[in-house]
């Protein structure tokens, strides 16, 4: 077995390379964390830029400080834990949440490859064959730290909040694995750095063309759903719904244990946006700088890094515009869009472009193949939607 | 658009000019009602006009205020007649400023100032006490240091009172009925109210309330 696909693991491990991996995760660390202070501060301005606000100005220059002074201020506050907690999973629970989300983001690719003291390397802490399954791994065990977290804190309102999140992410897992399938498909690899290459760019015709959002746009669309979804934020925030469940999961926690919980799920949700940039908007792919050659350090090192900022602040930003829009869904309108809609319609989605791909590398007549595989999708969207019990129906069952 | 159309209303917002105000680098102007800390009134002679008669401590719905009234010493009475408030103390944890105490206040001693910006940072702090809530030689309000006064706090305290007739009176609907201002002495009554000469002496300048006064009835 390999160590990775990163080139910098392929020639044997030495010192340097040890220090580089160390400097490379030390990085990551830091760059997430900054993303997440950033992101926290840039959510707050501009939700109250859409409500006639400033938002925070104080702390800092434009208040982007913010989140540091309440992360320190959370940091001093006393710990306390309910005479009713299991002591040890309690104590373990935000790790569980906030450590899969760090080890997810570690598969995305943020820039291209440099190389670092005479070694070759991707800008991305590791290169995984199987890199998709990590993300999906470590999704399914920040559901753990949720859960747990819900369960150990031997109060209603917080079991109540695990409860809704298990059952919510294990709904839209589903959705959110086959939307991944969709790009996949598009890809023919798990590598994430295998599915950012197919993306290179090559024009501005590559975002129509190359990058999977056009290609693959129904299952662009699910990710974004099931991803917002997955992260239990707005609108799907039942989690921690405050009005109905205190403040939910975490309603028991204090101190640096709800800082971390705070923290994995803005981690979880730029890793989300991330991971989207990676799969449908090409990653780090852009235009260079053309007066600069191609091997310049600005066109190696900086524009990639760029671009991708660029994209993952576009996403983010609608994750915002989302969270100050959309009122919180019911849970029924939440399984309901889950199971009825977004399962069936990325099922549909992948076996299609599947057929497409397949046709298009042997060569089929595409004026055959499109309007079958259209005709095809149609009869069994419709058969679906027939089969499905009618509103109301499943009550008078039970 | 339909389910969306959500979102056009919030992108729409910002473009529209920001309604926050800086409120520690800018001001906005005070409110003439604004009910804030309270003060304690004297007479211009010096003496307290507190009688200690716990009717602000009975009708506090937050149950914040709490008095003790005690026998004026003869030879150095601190309020006029029987009776002075020997402790006054009102817990800002807990007032709501509903400006009840005000409104049932016999000989208008306690009133409310505009001043709303205090924060303490002890529990002790927030409980002021008499010698807090009085006002000073100069008939103004004591200054404390966790308090940020602007002019307009101070003045024409009594407004709200002004404003609505205690007694219920319609026809004193927009007249002054007493003044609740804040300092040394009272404002002469205004025109169409009766002067009353009371056996208090000094007590005895509160105008009455045409029709709404016990003693009055008892006179007759």
């Amino acid at each position: 077995m390999t160590l990775g696909a990163d080139p910098l693991l392929r020639d044997g491990v030495d010192g340097t390379v040890v220090l580089i991996v160390v400097g490379k995760t030390l990085a990551t660390f830091a760059l997430l964390l900054l993303l997440v202070l950033f992101y926290i501060w840039f959510m707050r301005k501009v939700i109250a830029d859409m409500q006639n606000r400033i938002g925070p100005d104080q702390a800092g220059p434009f208040g982007m400080l913010q989140t540091l002074a309440d992360g320190i201020k959370l940091f001093f506050k006393e710990p306390s834990i309910p005479d009713g907690a299991d002591r040890t999973v309690f104590r373990l629970a935000p790790y569980l949440a906030a450590v899969p989300a760090f080890v997810a983001f570690s598969i995305v690719p943020i820039g291209g490859e440099v190389s670092i003291a005479g070694h070759r390397t991707y800008l991305q802490l590791v290169e995984v064959p199987v890199g998709i399954l990590v993300l999906l791994a470590c999704s399914g065990i920040g559901l753990y730290g949720v859960m747990l977290a819900g369960w150990a804190s031997g109060s209603k309102y917080p079991l109540l909040g695990s409860v809704r999140a298990s059952a919510q992410m294990l709904s839209y897992e589903a959705a959110f694995s086959l939307a991944i399938l969709g790009a996949l498909v598009q890809a023919g690899s798990l590598s994430t750095r295998d599915i950012v290459d197919a993306q290179a760019w090559r024009g501005v015709s590559s975002i129509v063309t190359d990058w999977f959002a056009i290609p693959a746009l129904v299952a662009f669309v699910i990710f974004l759903v099931a991803a917002i979804a997955e992260t239990n934020h707005p609108p799907f925030d039942l989690v921690e719904a405050e009005q109905e469940l205190v403040g939910g999961f975490n309603t028991e926690y204090t101190g640096i244990r709800f800082a971390i919980f705070y923290l994995a799920e803005f981690m979880n949700l730029i890793t989300m946006c991330a991971i989207a940039v990676t799969l449908f908007l090409g990653g780090p792919s852009g235009p260079g700088l053309g007066f600069l050659a191609a091997t310049h350090p600005l066109n190696t090192w900086v524009m990639p890094v760029v671009w991708f900022m660029l994209k993952l602040g576009v996403l983010l930003y609608g994750t915002v515009w989302i969270r100050a829009s959309l009122p919180r869904l019911r849970y029924d309108q939440l399984m309901n869009l889950g199971w009825r809609w977004l399962i069936e319609l990325a099922f549909l989605w992948v076996m299609a472009s599947g057929v497409i791909v397949v046709a298009r590398e042997q060569g089929w007549n595409r004026w055959v193949v499109v309007p079958a595989v259209a005709a095809g999708f149609l009869a069994v969207l419709g058969l679906l939607r027939a089969s499905m019990p009618r509103p109301g129906e499943i009550e008078e069952w039970v | 658009m339909g389910r969306l159309s959500g979102f056009g209303v919030t992108l729409r917002q910002v473009f529209r000019p920001r309604v926050t105000e800086h409120f520690p680098a800018e001001r906005a102007p005070t409110p003439a009602r604004r009910h804030g800390r309270h003060v304690l009134g004297r007479y211009p002679d010096g003496m307290e006009k507190c009688i200690g008669c716990e009717l602000c401590a009975g009708v506090c719905p937050a149950r914040c205020i709490h008095v003790r009234g005690a026998d004026n010493p003869p030879e150095e009475p601190v309020a006029p007649g029987e009776r002075y408030g020997f402790v006054y103390e009102i817990n800002y944890l807990r007032c709501i400023h509903c400006d009840l105490c005000v409104e049932a206040c016999p000989t208008e001693a306690i009133t409310e100032s505009k001043l709303f910006a205090f924060a303490f940072t002890n529990r002790a702090d927030a409980i002021y006490t008499k010698e807090e809530l009085l006002v000073d030689d100069d008939g103004r309000a004591r200054r404390l240091p966790w308090e940020w006064w602007s002019d307009e706090d101070e003045a024409e305290t009594g407004a709200w009172m002004r404003a609505t007739s205690p007694g219920g009176d319609a026809s004193y609907e927009g007249r002054v009925l007493w003044s609740a201002d804040l300092g040394y002495g009272h404002r002469p009554a205004e025109q169409g109210q009766r002067r009353r000469a009371a056996p208090g002496g000094e007590t005895g300048d509160r105008p009455a309330v045409a029709g709404g006064d016990p003693d009055e009835g008892a006179a007759a």
